[in-house]
């Protein structure tokens, strides 16, 4: 028996790793040729997408209730507010 | 699972076994996992905590009495009000009612056994203890002249006090808040009673939820710019640096995201208390129950929008000083909100002026005024004179301590019978809450007048024109330190002599009361199935 | 005869609402820590926007390929984290060991090529302070990408030797067979944790490697 209610398979499992993989793989090339503010923004699409991959399958997110959900993206709202405020000081002293 | 509070054992038939009398070794209490003596571990440190702060103070507003630094050097005055403050903001008013009150009163609210994470809880004091020694130790060889608010590049750089061992203290014991935080945060959704839906919660639940949900987001980012400043005086650079290009200020944004939610940390639990108390002893339902309980959460999370008020003077952008002053208008709103939902509750309705009832008409005449001259700081232009100066002081010590410290001293009074068993001197307790009313207005009233006149803050010497209100000033700290003094006696002398207490002396509803007091270790023989709403006392008009 | 002790009193009724709990409480502390990181992250993202060519100064002096690979044993030490979870699940006691030996084995290698390039940043005279003078000079905010790096990585790091000793006490539990299947607990918040922290490096890893 290869399956469990709140565990992905390993099959499951080791696709995901490919893909997160390729996307390292990604990354690093396209960081030589994509340079600039376009390859940041590209660098960190790519990491958000990595950590959604890790949060959904390895973190066993799919498996969970809407509340541990909730909480699990709480963080990541709360610290833009200190982002977004923060550098709204900065982007406007005279 | 079976409880068995009141098996035989060998005491008297009147005193039968409760979380206290269950075992009296000193093991049992170090190792307890029960809230509620881990509450009572909590009462016994921030009251020591407190006095230590306390004095700090007598010394201060001694100093303060005659315009010359005569008492102190300026050096010392510095590290005093250091003290006083990381003291009382960090190992008194934040953990007091959440650690406390909440510890203990919250399990037995809701139905449940214990906290979610009992012993996580036991964790959470011994972390407290540990920053707190910490901080005592770096006191006792030398102290810190930062101010509580350890601002770079002084802090980081220049000053030669022990800023180390401090914020070292200070960063440790913000694990504790996180840990009582995140333990109430679980309690709450997953351990009340079959039947205790969220809107039939009492308010005080509500504030517990609310200031647990700013603890475990807030805390974090202090404890990062703590480190971060450890890192500059460690490395001799670092990230708020000029020399590398690096920002002061950047500092103070960490900071303040921090401390500006921390003191709605301190005054929600409060606001729950005086729910509770004023639903009590008017023998009515709150006024507005469900807007009252989601202005409690508009206020945690509006909170957290408003921190550059702080700033407004330190160089920030306009712009964004523009935005955080409407923010801050934005926040009182919810807070006015409930402050007309308690007072609409009074109206027409049956009061009793027992002691916990004085505290909580305290609290809402003295949260009031600092609320309202919380919107004078709010508007820029006004704060460009009122920054720094004893306006400010007096502001903070209306909410913290005006509003706050009655608060608790409240919840202390109304919950006492059930936590000790026992009842205490009422006339002797009423008359220490008006000499704390009075005392504190005597000493923080003429704050506000210093301040507008131009007295600026963390001096002690200043021009001889302010003196008469100076001396107005310490004459009140003397009056509200007798006023502190007294509980600790008559509460104290209930513990052995005091009248024993029933279930529920003040014929209160909620959980907590239809347990015996005190409590017996496991709270509740049977899993309690709520089918009222809260407050559910009898319509009088009818 | 003493009443029963604290001991017996466990605050839930049944093993869902317990496991439930567990993950809202271990979340939540995943919470606290986006926010403790996130400091750091709001202080880089602060400075690299008032000095862009400092930072990708900085970054262009870091080990791409010693970065690259950490990023890839980290990954792969959270699958193996992850087989441990669904091992557990299953009562496959041999997998588990073997799985946490793995992830152990690989938080080993990544903290040993991580303290070596810190050996380089020290021998390349790069680490912050009175010692920093870096080939062919550097403007001074280039020292601050260096102070954020020692500190974003040097707490990643710290985060990471907890995560090892919590895998070892896991491995020692595994060996005697006291983590059963229908107590996962210790494995899934481990696990939990275990990923986070990769998480926080798959962040770190362009910030730090790949700004140009």
């Amino acid at each position: 028996m290869n399956a469990h209610p709140s565990s992905p398979s390993p099959k499951v499992l080791t696709l995901v790793f490919a893909a997160l993989l390729g996307l390292l793989a990604l990354s690093a090339a396209s960081s030589r040729v994509i340079t600039g503010p376009w390859g940041s923004a590209l660098g960190l699409f790519l990491a958000v997408v990595k950590t959604t991959l890790i949060f959904v399958f390895f973190m066993r997110l799919r498996y969970q209730t809407g509340l541990v959900r909730l909480f699990a993206v709480a963080g990541f709202f709360w610290l833009s507010l200190i982002g977004l405020l923060t550098f709204a000081d900065y982007l406007t002293r005279g | 699972m079976k409880i068995d509070a009141f098996s035989s054992r060998d005491v008297s038939a009147d005193t039968p076994v409760n979380y206290f009398t269950r075992d009296y070794s000193l093991r049992s209490w170090l190792f307890t996992r029960d809230h509620k003596r881990i509450g009572l571990l909590y009462l016994i440190s921030i009251t020591f905590f407190f006095s230590i702060a306390a004095i700090a103070a007598a010394l201060m507003r001694w100093e303060l009495l005659t315009p010359q630094g005569d008492l102190v050097v300026s050096d010392i005055y510095n590290r005093l009000f250091t003290l006083h403050g990381v003291l009382m903001v960090w190992f008194f008013l934040i953990p007091s009612i959440p650690a406390v009150l909440g510890n203990f009163i919250l399990p037995l609210m809701i139905g449940a056994r214990d906290v979610a994470f009992p012993r996580l809880n036991l964790a959470s004091w011994y972390l407290f203890m540990t920053g707190g020694l910490l901080v005592l130790y770096a006191i006792l060889i030398g102290g810190v002249d930062t101010g509580w608010t350890f601002y770079t590049p002084y802090s980081s750089v220049y000053s030669n006090g022990h800023v180390m061992l401090m914020a070292s203290g200070v960063f440790i014991a913000g694990f504790s808040s996180i840990a009582t935080g995140l333990n109430f945060i679980v309690t709450l959704h997953k351990l009340r009673a079959p039947g205790l839906t969220w809107f039939r919660l009492p308010l005080f639940a509500w504030s517990i939820y609310a200031t647990s949900l700013i603890l475990v987001l807030a805390t974090p980012v202090l404890a990062i710019t703590l480190l971060l400043i450890m890192l500059e005086r460690f490395l001799g650079v670092g990230v708020f640096d000029p020399k590398l290009g690096g920002d002061p200020l950047l500092f103070q944004h960490l900071f303040w995201f921090y401390s500006h939610p921390a003191v709605y940390i301190m005054i929600l639990p409060g606001m729950g208390v005086v729910s509770e108390i004023i639903a009590c002893f008017s023998r009515k339902r709150i006024f507005g129950y469900r807007i009252a309980a989601i202005a409690i959460l508009a206020i945690a999370a509006l909170g957290f929008l408003v921190w550059g008020h702080h700033m407004f003077v330190s160089s920030q952008s306009v712009y964004a000083g523009v935005v955080f002053s409407l923010l801050s208008f934005l926040v009182s709103v919810p807070s006015a909100i409930k402050v007309f939902n308690w007072v609409a509750t009074l109206h027409r309705a049956s009061i009793r002026f027992d002691t916990p009832f004085l505290y909580a008409l305290g609290f809402l005449a003295l949260f009031t005024v600092g609320g309202l001259t919380g919107l004078f700081l709010a508007t820029l232009a006004v704060d460009v004179h009122l920054h720094d100066t004893y306006f400010v002081i007096a502001h903070f010590h209306y909410i913290m301590v005006g509003g706050m410290v009655m608060a608790y001293m409240g919840g202390i009074h109304y919950w006492w019978p059930k936590i000790s068993g026992r009842l205490y001197h009422e006339w002797l307790a009423r008359i220490s809450a008006v000499t704390i009313f009075i005392g504190f207005n005597l000493t923080f009233f003429p704050q506000f007048i210093l301040g507008y006149l131009g007295m600026p803050r963390r001096f002690h010497i200043y021009p001889p024109e302010f003196q008469t209100l100076n001396i107005v000033s310490t004459s009140g700290a003397v009056v509200l330190a007798i006023g502190y003094t007294l509980p600790l006696f008559y509460l104290g002398w209930s513990l052995f002599f005091g009248p024993r207490a029933g279930s529920n002396p003040w014929d209160a509803t909620g959980l907590e009361w239809t347990t015996p007091s005190p409590p017996a270790e496991h709270n509740f023989e049977r899993t309690p199935v709520v089918t009222q709403e809260a407050y559910d006392y009898p319509d009088l008009s009818l | 005869m003493k009443p029963p002790s604290s001991i017996d009193a466990s605050p839930y009724t049944d093993a869902t609402q317990r496991s439930v709990a567990q993950h809202l409480g271990m979340w939540t502390f995943l919470a606290t820590e986006i926010l403790f990181f996130g400091g750091l992250f709001a202080c880089y993202a602060i400075y690299r926007h008032t000095y862009p060519e400092a930072f990708a100064a900085g970054s262009a002096r870091m080990d791409f390929w010693i970065g690259t690979l950490n990023t890839g044993v980290l990954l792969t030490s959270s699958l193996f984290m992850a087989f441990a979870d669904h091992a557990v699940k299953l009562g496959r006691r041999e997998t588990l060991r073997r799985c946490l030996a793995a992830v152990w084995l690989l938080g080993v290698i990544f903290l040993g090529l991580k303290f070596y390039e810190y050996h380089q940043k020290f021998v390349e005279h790069l680490v912050p302070g009175a010692g920093f003078h870096p080939d062919g000079g550097a403007a001074p905010p280039e020292q601050l990408f260096f102070v954020l790096y020692f500190a974003m990585t040097g707490l990643h790091a710290l985060h990471m030797m907890i995560g090892l000793g919590v895998i070892t006490w896991l491995f020692v539990r595994a060996s005697r067979g006291t983590l059963t299947a229908d107590r996962p607990a210790p494995v899934e918040m481990t696990g939990l944790y275990w990923h986070f922290v990769d998480c926080v490096w798959v962040f770190l890893y362009p910030l730090l490697y790949l700004v140009r």
